[in-house]
This record gives C-alpha cells, structure tokens and sequence, in this order.
C-alpha cells in the first residue's frame, strides 16, 4: 500500500511537472498553428530569471516567503516581453508560412536565445533553494517528501482549471474558438485577430516561463535546461492531441503515472516508457488522444 | 658489402636517421589547441574550472614562475600560446573541430578533453592526423585497451579506478554494509561507473548484496522525485551514483528535504565538482571523490607545488581549485616536461617524435600527486585514487572532508597488458593495496 502511493504521489508530481511545461505550447498551436521550439527557451528564461530574482530577494534579507513572489514575477517579466518580442518580431511573419518554416524560425531562434542566456547568466549554475527550504518535508506513504514538489500538483490543478473555465465560460474564450475554427470569418465578423493572436502567444510564453520559473528551486538552474523540456514536452502534447488542453492534462498524466510505475518496478524501461507510450497513441489515434475536431471548408 | 653496392641508399638511411636524431629547427611559439567545455551542461563544473587551471599553469611556464623544479620558462624555450576551444556540440562537431585544429589551424598539440565520448571519437583521428594528443580527463578505460595508440596520451587515470577504490574505501569505512544499489546517469560513462563499482563490490565485498532495481535515469533529467522514493523504499543500505554537474545539484536538492542521505550511505564518485559550487548545502555525511587526488581530497596537502598551485588559483579565480582544473593543470605540466626532456634531449627544439618519445612512460611530481604513464606502453597514466566523509566546517565556513583515505594507483588500476573488466573480474589479481 506504502508503495502504490508513493508511485503514485511520484506520478501525479511528474504529471503536474509535464503538464505545467507543455500546456503553453499546446494553446499556442492550437490557436496559431504555430508549432514553437522557442518554448524551451521559454522555461530556460523563467527558470533563470526567477532563481536570480529569488538569489536578490534571500540576499537583501527578505523572508523566504516572499521569494513565492519572485517565481510570479519571474513568469510574468520574461513571458510578458520575451512573448510580445517574439510574436511581433518574428512569429506574425509567419502565419502565412508553411509549418517547416515556422519550426526552422523558431528553432533558429531557440538557438539563439540559448547563447543569449550564456552572455547573460554564464554557464555557472543558479541555485534557488529557498522556497523549498522554506515549505519543508512531510511523511506521506511512508516516506519522506519536500511539500514544495507537492505543491506543483497543486499549481498545475489550478492552472488547469483556470484556462478550461476561460476557453469555454468566458467571451474571451469564445472568441478565442471563432478564430481557432476560421481566421477570415473572424477578421469579417470584427474579431482583432492580431489582438487574439498576441494575447494568446503571450499566454503561452508566461506558462512556459512559469513551468521553469516554478521548477527552478528544485533543480540546478545550468546551461542546456530547456533542451530536454522541449523534448519531453512536445511527447506529451502529441499524446493529448496537440492543441488541446485536455489533451495535455491527461497526456501528461498518462506519462507521468507510467514512468513512475517504471522506475519503481521496472527501471530498465524508464527511458523507454514514455516513447512507446507516445507510439502506441499514434498506432492507434494519429491526431492523438484529444485531437481538436478540424472544421472542413467546401 | 650491400652498402658498397647501394652507396645511394645507405646514405638515404644514414641521412634519415641523422634527421631524427637531430632537433627540429627553434621556435618561438608552441601552439596548443586546449579544449573543454565553455557551453552547455558540463561548462560550469568541469569546462571552466579545466580552461581556468590550463590558462593558470600556461601564464606561469610562460612567465618560469612555476615553482621548482619546473620554473624553466615555456615548452623547450618556447613561448605557450593557448587556443581555447569548445568541447560542446557533440562528436561529430568535436572531429570536425579537430581536423580543423590541425591541418588548417597548424597547432603544434591538441590537450585537453572531458567527455568519453569525445575521447573515443577523437581517438582514431588523431592516430590518422599523426598529431601529439594530450587527453587530460576523459574517462573510458577502451582508448588504450582497443588498441595501442601512438599519438595519444592520457596523463590521470582512467574511470576504472574510481570504481575499484570506492570498493575498498566502503570495505575499509563502512564494512557492515550488507546491500548496495546505484543511480547513474543512461550514457557510457553512467553505465560503466556502475559497472566497475558492482564488479569490485563482488570482489572487494562478496557478502554485500546487490539491489535488483538499480536506477539509470535519463541523462540530465532533472525530476528525480520517483528515483528519489525508489531509493528509499529500497532494503539498500548504500547508493552509489557517479551523477555530476547540474544532474547532481538537482539529485541533492531534491533528495535532502527527502533525508535521503540520512537514511542511506551515499557514496558520490563525482562529488567534488559540486562540493564548492554547493557549499553548506552539501549534506554531511556523503563520501565524495574526485576522480582521483584532486580538488577538495588534496586541499591539505603540504607540498610546495599544491600550496603554490591553490593559492595562485584562488588569487586568481577568487575560489578553491576543483578536479577538473587540477587534472588540466596536470596534463600541460606534463606536456612541458617532456618538451623539456626531450629539448634536451636532442640538443635544441625538439620534434614531435622526440616529444613522443619523451612523454612515453613519463614519471614526474604534478601539483597534487606522482604521475605515473606505466600503462599502454607508457601512454596511460596511473595515480593514486581516494575518497572523504563531507563534513560543512563551520568554524572556517567552508566545505570540508573527513575520513580522507588514498589507495595507490597499484591498487586501483589495472596492470599492464590485461583491461580493467577482465582485471576486477578475476579478483583484481597481482593489486599491491
């Protein structure tokens, strides 16, 4: 009994982990169609930006509560300019552009913001160890746990909710559906598509920031830490269907939950489980798992 | 008499064997390709503490302020001039990189090297190029034990030892121990750490069982939570894991809320690159090693050359010198001393052959230990290899170590003539411990 819920306190807080970094790469191609390898770049900014945010906050003798307030500020700073950076700079450019494009732009951009990060921070390691330290450890299942971790599942719950209710119970998110369904109908139907469209890359730039700025006290914050994220993250939005929120809800619950029972019975397939995962889903259900339905023009 | 026959052709051999005998004509300069890693993961624990302690040491043969019996200035007279290049970007790039080094970039010898899989990709071409190669950690035994190499040397041990001496350092420390597991990083060097260790474990501790659910994460993963409560509801008394750079410091984060090290032994074969960078967050309690005598494991030892080495480099980078800036420092010490030797030698610059020729089966005092190259046909150096108890010392505020124990490089490397596996696998026969 111990063991099952250790696993799957495991699974549910690399689930929330998965879910919090690839939920912002979801919206934005389920609404722009524009696959963004940039993201990773995204998570490395907000993991960078807030371990040194919070490294100012504990050296100016602050509490370390607020250094909670540093990881917002963190997400919000870097996805806030580095989004409208880069859809104003170089994603509008792209719309009209086959997708090879649009994922050679941003990939090259990927690259390049990785060695802006190298001028910037240099390749010594940030350490943002005190919100961590300040939540503690508490025994759950019979072991050991820092609640910090916990907490991910928390956020990721909220996040979650947060964006089912806007996309489905707001006008915003109404309007946000006419122009996923038809871009021209909207424009002549009065919609600010370019408003829509910067708002939504700005929302996925900040939840991307957010999962590294969130990630950053429990990790060593080095150069390469948006690498393995982009990876991992687009596993996951092609299990859920990419574009689809659900999609990556459950996705990264599929995944999370699996590499958990395989590290603990099975760690030879850890590496393996989560690529086969994502091949079966696509013998099966190539769209993936929650595939938006595509409106068909005749 | 066949050389009255052929008058022409023994004066050709004759001439031949005057040319290599003689010095080459004198240069000004030497130029080394000196390469680690300046970008990605491995640049902050390992590529810049190694570029720091090249550059250090270079400044000081350059200036003869390298304390005795080194203070000769340059390589044979020469002036060094270092050419700093990035190990990042994989093998392919890295034999791009050095073909460029050599046949476009003339550079007298390329030193330096972290990755195995540098090491290994590299190994051939250099053996093709016919270029003086110093690798100065890399460290996968198969470089010398695929095939003999001529332009290659490796001037510290290889990983085997590592394995080999944390072995004995658990029987000698911790012999009560009675189950072990481990948790390496997925690629060649996570995969052969755990190798050398399980195999000197049923050597070195036959009565100790072994977990059947070792961890080999992803490389550079990051999330250890699930490999986190693995360990700890493993019956294992001990982890081993040869985890370094940001893999570690995220390994240690997340695992000391977990009071993983409370509950387990851990021993850290890579440790020391994190013990500085972490500071008082580095648990106590850990056994650390650095890959040989460097780093924290020698901070203590009184030699003129150790004390010169530390105190230059903290001047200068303003913190205590890490392995990797030991064990690079060591590979141009010894470039220069076979220089040196082999000017001598000859009787003025000498060749490359000449230094080949001198830096085969090399003996000398390095900043922290003897270097031997007693293997490969005097191309693989053998040290000593070593191990500590982490202890924060909060009367001086830094990290410290307890427990400090070395086993000679006769211990801990295999002789000559037979590969390390083969070695641990028959009882590690002939080991003068």
């Amino acid at each position: 009994m111990e063991a099952a819920v250790t696993t799957l306190l495991d699974g549910l807080v690399f689930s929330s982990y998965l879910f919090l970094v690839s939920v912002g790469l979801t919206i934005i191609f389920g609404v722009m169609k524009i696959l963004n390898v940039a993201h990773g770049s995204l998570y490395a900014w907000g993991a960078y930006t807030s371990a040194w945010l919070i490294g100012v906050w504990a050296e100016a003798g602050l509490a370390d509560a607020g250094s909670f307030l540093m990881i917002a500020v963190a997400a919000i700073a870097v996805g806030g300019v580095l989004g409208f950076v880069l859809e104003r700079g170089l994603i509008r450019f792209m719309y009209a552009r086959d997708e090879v494009i649009v994922v050679l732009a941003t990939f090259a951009t990927f690259l390049i913001l990785e060695d802006v990060i190298l001028l910037v921070f240099g390749v010594d390691p940030y350490f943002a160890y005190q919100p961590m330290a300040y939540l503690g450890s508490a025994e759950i299942g019979g072991t050991l746990r820092d609640v910090y971790s916990l907490t991910l599942i928390g956020l990721a719950a909220v996040i979650g909710v947060v964006l089912w209710v806007g996309l489905t119970r707001t006008r915003w998110g109404k309007l946000l559906a006419a122009v996923i369904h038809d871009r021209e109908l909207s424009v002549a139907m009065g919609i600010d598509v370019t408003r829509v469209y910067v708002l939504t890359f700005v929302l996925g730039a900040v939840l991307g920031a957010l999962g590294g700025a969130y990630v950053a006290p429990m990790v060593s914050v080095a150069p390469g830490l948006g690498v393995e994220v982009i990876v991992l993250s687009f596993a996951v939005v092609v299990i859920g269907g990419m574009g689809s929120i659900p999609g990556a809800a459950i996705g990264a619950l599929i995944v999370g939950i699996f590499r958990a029972v395989a590290v603990h019975q099975l760690p030879e397939v850890e590496l393996f489980v989560v690529y086969a995962v994502m091949a079966v889903v696509l013998v099966f259900r190539p769209e993936g798992l929650f595939a938006p339905a595509q409106a068909r023009r005749i | 008499m066949q050389t009255g026959r052929f008058p022409g052709v023994a004066g050709a051999i004759a001439a031949a064997a005057l040319l290599a005998a003689a010095p080459a004509a004198a240069k000004d300069t030497v130029t080394l390709a000196i390469v680690s890693f300046l970008s990605g993961p491995a640049a902050g624990p390992f590529g810049v503490p190694a570029r720091n302690g090249a550059e250090m040491v270079i400044d000081a043969i350059n200036s003869g302020t390298l304390p005795a019996p080194y203070a000769t200035k340059g390589f044979a007279g020469a002036t060094v001039t270092g050419e700093f290049v990035d190990e990042n970007g994989g093998n392919t790039k890295q034999v791009t990189e050095y073909r460029n080094l050599v046949q476009k970039r003339n550079v007298d010898a390329v030193v330096g090297y972290i990755s195995s899989g540098s090491c290994a990709a590299l190994t051939p071409v250099a053996e093709e190029l016919k270029t003086l190669t110093v690798f100065a950690i890399c460290g996968t035994p198969r470089i010398f034990e695929e095939a003999p190499r001529q332009y290659i040397f490796r001037t510290m041990s290889h990983a085997s030892s590592d394995g080999v001496a944390a072995a004995h350092y658990i029987r000698d420390n911790f012999p009560g121990v009675k189950s072990y597991t481990g948790i390496n990083q997925n690629y060649a060097f996570g995969q052969d750490s755990w190798r050398d260790f399980e195999l000197s474990m049923k050597v070195v501790m036959p009565a100790a069982k072994q977990s059947d659910k070792v961890l080999f994460p992803k490389f550079f993963s990051g999330q250890y939570g699930a490999e986190i409560s693995a360990l700890s509801l493993d019956d294992s008394e001990l982890v081993h894991s040869s985890f370094w750079g940001g893999d570690l410091e995220g390994f240690i984060f997340q695992a000391t809320p977990r009071g993983l090290f409370q509950q387990k032994k851990t021993i850290l074969t890579v440790g020391g690159t994190a013990v500085y960078r972490l500071g008082k967050k580095m648990p106590d309690g850990v056994i650390l090693g650095a890959r040989g005598p460097y780093g924290i494991l020698v901070r203590d030892r009184k030699t003129p050359l150790n004390e010169w080495f530390i105190k230059t480099y903290q001047d200068r980078y303003g913190t205590y010198p890490s392995e990797p800036a030991y064990q690079y420092a060591q590979a141009m010490l010894a470039t220069k001393i076979a220089y040196d030797k082999a000017a001598a030698a000859a009787g003025g610059f000498p060749s490359q052959d000449q230094v080949i020729k001198s830096f085969t089966g090399l003996e000398f005092e390095s900043f922290s230990t003897t270097v031997k190259l007693a293997l490969a046909g005097g191309h693989q150096a053998v040290t000593e290899n070593g191990y500590g108890i982490s202890k924060w010392n909060a009367e001086a505020g830094e990290p410290g170590l307890t427990d400090i124990k070395f086993y000679p490089a006769e211990c801990v490397m295999p002789p000559e003539g037979v590969t390390s596996v083969e070695w641990i696998e028959k009882g590690m026969p002939g080991a003068k411990c």
